[in-house]
């Protein structure tokens, strides 16, 4: 199981990069596997400050529908124009490259005190295993 | 959980294992969109072992078959299969199933022998049903666990399993099945039958036979391309066909006649069958609700379960399949609605709990 150990992790099976205060969000390569192919991601919350454990958008999938929980609270400045329909809609590289090319949003981190809850990717592989 | 003699191929092949009807089954291999593309161009086999298999038999084994089955067994030759439901006693269905006259040869004088087919999340409900209703003396025999089931379906399918057997397969028509020898082994039943939409063969064989079977298989398809194929796709294929899935689109609850099932509910066969007379009064009178086809003009996939809407956003019905359509591209889906909405072309609404999709109701096959 692919799990970068320089990540954070949830029990939605988000991932979550942090870079000064922005959070880059993604699903993690367990979460992907489980939905299997990809077909369209729907994230309508750019612009708009999205609490912690809120839906932030929906993946679709060939079998299944799944929504996107926020790992915290944060103003979405950003949603990957490589999957958003508008532009790339290619949600596939979520497929291949779960946690590089497939990153879903970027976030403005609202409360650091946050960053403390979410898992490493040992607590996060015992979660999945 | 209970496994197939095949899980350990699965395994190897890199498939992806999920409980199903507690059956640990292979959804995919590699990708459902590429293994439903592979059936629908060319070949693929399914490994559908956790089926149940009853055999029936005795002087009065059509009687039984009669009595519990939808659809008209007296018309059935040896050698030929049928589709039907076993309805219930108020009006809705115990199960969908295949019917198989089967040959005589180990049967006694005036006896005759049939094979029911029936769905692996069912297979306890309906040995008792079948149990319940055998007033005919027939003897039941449940062979489900000792029986493989592989489903080689696509239009190159025929090729690969004649280079198995020395009988003429293209001969054998839709619905019709031989006893023939495969890979070695005597008396697998081959029929032309499957659950796609795109032709080929059901194998039925012992638990014991069906590694070497699956393995010859695979080697002499490798020309054609054959690849395995998980439950993902045969969900798809079945769906863009509009074939129902029992405990989806049809359960215990719902007639047939409601399910688009009129053509095999054969309510004026010469003999009677439990529910017969609701079924003719449902023919005669029409239902209230019917099973749909509709297309859905979004990305959104709509999902068993969702809300049918009208134009004014009124609840009319309820979907009970959705998918993807891989050959389309486009969201497709059964479900059931008010019956005044069931007209092809009727604009609804499908409301997926955060948004509704505009959708409009089509005849099934999606994919012809």
């Amino acid at each position: 199981m692919n799990l970068p150990e320089e990540l954070k992790y949830t029990k939605e099976h988000e991932w979550v990069r942090v870079e000064g205060n922005i959070a880059t969000i993604g699903i993690t390569d367990f979460a992907q596997g489980e939905l299997g192919e990809l077909v369209y991601i729907e994230v309508e919350t750019v612009g708009e400050v999205v609490a912690k454990d809120e839906v932030f958008g929906t993946a679709e999938a060939v079998k299944t529908t799944s929504d996107l929980f926020m790992p915290l609270t944060g103003k979405v400045i950003e949603f990957n124009s490589e999957i958003s329909e508008t532009d790339g809609d290619n949600p596939g590289i979520i497929n291949e490259d779960p946690y590089g090319k497939g990153w879903i949003v970027k976030v403005e981190i609202q409360d650091e005190t946050e960053l403390a809850e979410l898992l490493d990717n040992n607590a996060y592989l015992e979660l999945i295993a | 959980m209970k496994s197939t003699p095949l899980k350990d191929k699965h395994v190897a092949l890199g498939a992806k294992l999920v409980d199903f009807a507690g059956f640990e089954m292979p959804v995919q291999y590699t990708s459902i969109k590429e293994e439903h593309k592979t059936v629908r161009e060319g070949v693929g086999m399914f490994d559908v072992s956790h089926m149940g298999e009853f055999i029936v038999k005795g002087k009065e084994a059509l009687n039984l078959i009669q009595l519990i089955s939808s659809n008209d067994a007296s018309k059935l030759k040896i050698g030929q299969a049928q589709y039907a439901c076993i309805p219930n006693k108020t009006g809705g269905i115990v199960d969908d199933f295949l019917v198989y006259r089967l040959p005589e040869d180990k049967c006694a004088e005036g006896e005759q022998a049939f094979m029911l087919v029936v769905n692996a999340s069912n297979i306890d409900k309906d040995w008792e049903w079948i149990s319940s209703q055998n007033s005919f003396d027939c003897s039941m025999i449940n062979i489900s666990d000792q029986t493989a089931l592989l489903a080689v379906q696509g239009p190159k399918a025929v090729a690969v399993i004649q280079k198995l057997t020395d009988q003429d397969l293209s001969g054998i028509p839709y619905y019709h099945f031989i006893k023939t020898e495969i890979a070695g082994f005597k008396n697998v039943i081959v029929s032309a039958t499957g659950y796609t939409g795109s032709g080929g063969f059901e194998l039925y064989m012992n638990n014991s036979q069906s590694e070497k079977v699956w393995d010859e298989i695979m080697k002499a398809g490798e020309t054609e391309g054959i690849k395995p194929i998980g439950l993902g796709a045969r969900d798809t294929l079945r769906l863009e066909k509009g074939f129902c899935l029992y405990g989806n689109d049809i359960d215990d609850s719902t007639s047939p006649i409601e399910a688009g099932l009129s053509w095999i509910t054969k309510v004026k066969k010469s003999t009677s069958f439990n529910s017969q007379e609701i079924f003719a009064k449902h023919k005669k009178e029409g239902v209230s609700k019917k099973l749909v086809g509709f297309l859905v003009s979004d990305r959104r996939v709509p999902r068993h379960d969702y809300k049918i809407l009208d134009a004014e956003d009124n609840e009319i019905g309820i979907v009970t399949s959705g998918t993807l359509s891989p050959s389309l591209e486009i969201p497709i889906g059964l479900g059931y609605v008010a019956s005044k909405y069931a007209e092809v072309g009727t604009k609804i609404k499908i409301d997926t709990g955060r948004k509704t999709l505009e959708a409009e109701v089509v005849k099934p096959p999606f994919v012809k």
